[in-house]
């Protein structure tokens, strides 16, 4: 059997139902056998701009988009202009018809700048400003083009049903969209009927409606279109595999994690995962009484953080999610959650900065300000997951480190794996350990919350526990926590808080730490979601006989200085691959191992990095052909 | 055992100035705990910045000393997680009222059963006297370099109209006043507001002992000349009776005229008070019908170090 690696793009304006139809072809294609890696790109808008989503499915494990399009569907015109030239030879473009006398000047929301380019290049090649204009240039490169007038499949629909309704019900362009994709590459038609049965479980008659215009696409493709050369007829099922959202990682993490309290304030795109677990607020208890997580949405990220705090101090697992600007306001409290030694886990979710920035836009642009947020000097650990499996039992993790050293606790995410759709391995909350540390269920005799201990970490007592009264302040404080300005108090207190630093480096075991994928001449180093665009890129190398190496760092604050120099010891060039302009990370690791990147891979457009870019990328760096900086810009 | 005042109290050294009307907050509030019996280690006193700040370490109960104007949120978090747990948050008029006045207009509208007490003195005393919100326009206090620029807030006319479902004001000088004030304030069933004149001897010499006292007025006629009266010896009825928008709205504007008095009058007591609005509580067992019998701080999250949330019925619905 031949190997199949086929991306599929559907594009529309927001609001149009482009992520449904997206998650029922992803849906359909997860129900075949296929692996999938799908990503959502949009504006910071409500309805109208342009939003698209590409799948990428394969038959073998994969982790990143790639550059090429195979098949693009789409029922706008903007979709056409924006992405034509993502689609190769031997790929095909399904359109509306109606749409071929369109010009670029009649869609409003092509910005000037995207225009002023496209022109240049239908200057070039003595073709008109209009979708026939860029669909000829596609046909030259050996794109097949299929049009289908969506009106008229959609009257003729109309008689057949003798459904009137169905005649200018735009809504169902995005299920024509996929249905005509999928009798297209003959993938079979009862998995989608299935889907939309699902989807509108509630709503038979819609889902009738659904199916009957999902039947008669699909039938119109198949006897209609030929000549494309991809089949996706399925393939092998792998057992135990979930299709999941990026937030859904860290979401259900929490609910495993024992995690009972969410503050938080509307952000994207943090938001998505509060909103989950406010919907999913009743939780099951095995052998015992049901249980809940309250979620309570604030006046503002300071509140966010409060809130969260106070509730941190009952004992109660508490955190809150957020992205760069409500992160920026919490800084102060983090540092009294620090002074205060309190576990607390925040949930960042990144995007593109500074300010407001690419604020729908994916972004690695927080990792320098997550290790320096707050003032004065306080332990805290910044910890980044790469995947979206792997952010569910990194939640887990963050919880434990949190609670048994008693200090915040940032984990890294961001929009690239918030807004991924991806197959994996159906999460397995056995696998998570649950790790209180020194959280107490009595106390006996005389109490205090900051007793100097051995290794700097006290039994910590919780709001309301029975003899277990002590004082927090964010002022210095003695070990009962009563404001001191005691020389001598104060620098047994710093050095109990800051001791922690070592101390979790020494004990969260080394694969928690950094993972390596293997060490070599040319070795990669990155954190976060750039992990899977990079296996990606260095397994096609390795197929053409190039071995690079990779060690993504997870822990990076406190870095893991000496176990990072020894993987690294016998890597000649060093590569760091990160989203964002400054090559954060890099800084990092100069800092702490006292070694200089050789090359840095950087994104900064707000569109998240695709293997191909990188491979790209790495390709040069092994031939001796790249800069120092080699900047990436794909994607629309 | 029951508990007397000198259980409420630490030993730690109280360092505010002598004569600061801060002390009479306290030992009120000191003297209302011991009085209603609370546990030392079921009372969770939260506390802002500045001199009020301070509150929590002399009182012998958990003591939360917080950030400034930001109280208000880490009580609510302590009081949704373990809402067994008496919960008293006390502030400046700045921490509330300037810093923090976004947390005191949310706080209202969510009616969470605590307690807040604003010690409201005009003046940031721990930075050296500089105007605070409910300093009057024009006013002058004594290490100003100019006369103040802004308009006064009015903290009860704020309450009010945010949600508070008490609100009333006392005196720090009638200590025995404001310790049944605080009583009531605790004990009412939703979030409860008390606005206590406090004067800073060090910075505020307008607002004086003397002043509140009435010694200006009583040079000028011989008869009773304190300006500061009780609500309660007028026929002012704070209580919303029943569930009446009318009887709301009366009621409500009603505390509003009263809080405009000043000058020569000023009045202390009960502004408002309705028990008829759903207090949060109430609003998430709504939805969580066993918040309060198994609230976050008491459900158990894991067994031998595993968890036993069941999850399996999402990710089934994930599975393909």
């Amino acid at each position: 059997m031949s190997s199949i690696d086929f991306t599929w793009l559907i594009g529309g304006p927001q609001g149009s139902g482009v992520d449904s139809g997206a998650n029922v072809f992803s849906k359909v294609c997860a129900e075949m056998g296929y692996r999938i890696f799908g990503k959502r790109e949009f504006y910071s808008n409500i309805k109208g701009e342009h939003s698209y989503f590409v799948v990428r499915v394969s038959d073998e494990e994969i982790h990143s988009n790639v550059n090429d399009v195979t098949l693009m569907a789409s029922f706008d015109a903007e979709t056409i202009f924006r992405h034509f030239n993502e689609v190769p030879k031997d790929g095909g473009i399904i359109y509306d018809s109606d749409l071929d006398k369109t010009t670029t000047d009649e869609v409003p929301t092509l910005d000037s700048y995207f225009k002023a380019r496209l022109h240049k290049e239908l200057e070039s090649k003595n073709k008109p400003f209009t979708i026939a204009g860029v669909l000829a240039i596609a046909k030259e490169k050996g794109v097949h083009l299929y049009p289908v007038s969506f009106r008229e499949i959609l009257s003729n629909l109309a008689e057949k049903t003798e459904n009137p309704k169905l005649k200018g019900l735009v809504r169902l362009f995005n299920v024509l969209a996929v249905s005509f994709s999928l009798g297209l590459i003959k993938m079979p038609l009862d998995p989608l009927l299935q889907s939309i049965n699902s989807i509108f479980s509630k709503k038979p008659q819609i889902a009738e409606i659904n199916k009957q215009a999902a039947h008669f696409a699909y039938n119109y493709a198949k006897s209609k279109f030929g000549n494309f050369q991809y089949a996706l007829t399925g393939t092998t099922k792998q057992p135990d595999t979930i299709l999941v959202q990026g937030h859904l990682g860290t979401s259900i993490g929490k609910m495993v994690s024992g995690c009972r309290f969410q503050s938080y304030y509307p952000i994207t795109p943090a938001s998505d995962e509060s909103v989950y677990l406010e919907s999913h607020e009743l939780l099951e208890i095995h052998n015992d009484r049901p249980g809940s997580t309250i979620v309570i949405q604030t006046e503002d990220e300071i509140s966010a953080m409060g809130m969260m705090i106070g509730a941190a101090l009952t004992g109660t697992r508490s955190s809150t999610s957020t992205s760069g600007p409500g992160f920026a306001l919490m800084a102060e409290s983090l540092g009294w959650a620090g002074i205060n030694e309190v576990p607390i886990v925040i949930t960042l979710y990144q995007r593109s900065g500074p300010s407001t920035g690419l604020p729908t836009r994916h972004g690695q642009d927080d990792l320098l300000f997550a290790v320096h947020a707050g003032h004065g000097d306080f332990p805290k650990i910044v910890y980044a997951s790469g995947d979206i499996e792997e952010s569910f039992y990194d939640t887990g993790r963050c919880f434990n480190y949190a609670d048994v050293y008693q200090i915040p606790v940032i984990h890294m995410m961001d929009k690239f794996l918030s807004s991924s759709v991806v197959t994996c391995k159906k999460f397995d909350p056995q696998k998570i350990s649950i790790d209180r540390g020194l959280l107490l269920d009595k106390v006996d005799g005389e109490y205090k919350r900051f007793a100097f201990t051995d290794d700097g970490i006290s039994p910590r007592s919780r709001l309301g526990l029975d003899n277990g009264v002590f004082w927090n302040t964010g002022d210095e404080s003695d070990e009962f926590g009563h404001i001191t300005e005691d020389p001598q108090v104060r620098i047994q207190m710093m050095d109990k808080r800051m001791s922690r630093l070592d101390l979790v480096t020494k004990r969260v075991p080394d694969d928690e730490q950094v993972v390596s994928f293997g060490v070599h001449d040319y070795t990669v180093i990155s954190w976060g979601s750039t992990k899977g665009p990079i296996l990606d890129a260095i397994s096609i190398l390795k197929k053409e006989g190039i071995n690079i190496g990779f060690i993504q760092i997870k822990l990076i604050h406190p870095f893991p200085s000496d176990y990072v120099k020894s993987l690294l010891k016998d890597a000649k060039i060093i590569i760091d691959i990160e989203a964002n302009h400054s090559g954060q990370l890099g800084k990092i690791f100069r800092q702490n191992v006292l070694r200089e990147i050789d090359y840095f891979i950087l994104k900064y457009t707000g569109r998240g990095m695709t293997s191909t870019e990188i491979y790209d990328s790495l390709k040069k760096i092994v031939e001796n052909k790249a800069n120092k900086r080699e900047v990436l810009s794909h994607g629309a | 055992m029951a508990l007397k005042l000198a259980d409420y109290k630490t030993e730690v050294h109280n360092d505010w100035c002598p004569g600061c009307g801060d002390f009479g907050i306290v030992n009120a509030l000191q003297m209302a705990l011991a009085e209603m019996g609370i546990e030392r280690d079921k009372a969770t006193i939260f506390s802002g910045i500045g001199c009020s700040g301070k509150t929590s370490h002399f009182i012998n109960t958990y003591g939360v000393h917080t950030l400034h104007g930001r109280v208000l949120t880490f009580a609510q978090g302590g009081k949704l997680a373990n809402p067994e747990m008496t919960v008293v948050a006390v502030g400046g008029d700045g921490d509330g009222l300037g810093i923090g006045a976004g947390h005191f207009v949310a706080a209202g509208r969510r009616n969470i059963d605590m307690t807040y007490i604003i010690f409201d003195n005009g003046v940031y005393g721990l930075t050296k006297g500089q105007a605070s919100p409910t300093l009057k326009l024009g006013e002058k206090t004594k290490s100003l370099p100019s006369p103040n620029t802004n308009y006064n807030v009015n903290p009860i006319g704020l309450a009010v109209a945010s949600g508070f479902t008490f609100v009333a004001r006392g005196y720090s000088y009638d200590v025995r006043h404001l310790k049944d004030l605080i009583i009531k304030a605790v004990r009412h069933k939703g979030l409860s507001f008390l606005d206590v004149l406090q004067p800073c001897p060090t910075y505020n010499d307008i607002n004086t002992r003397d002043w509140y006292a009435g010694i200006d007025l009583a040079q000028e006629s011989m008869e009773r000349h304190s300006r500061i009266y009780k609500l309660e010896d007028t026929h002012f009825d704070p209580m919303v009776h029943y569930d009446n928008e009318t009887e709301v709205n009366e009621k409500l504007s009603q505390a509003l005229i009263k809080s405009l008095e000043w000058g020569n009058k000023i009045p202390i007591g009960v502004f408002y008070q309705n028990e008829i609005i759903s207090q949060y509580s109430t609003r998430l067992t709504d939805k969580i019908p066993n918040y309060l019998e198994n609230p976050p701080a008491q459900q158990r999250i894991s067994e031998n170090g595993l968890p036993i949330t069941d999850v399996s019925e999402i990710l089934d619905s994930l599975r393909v």
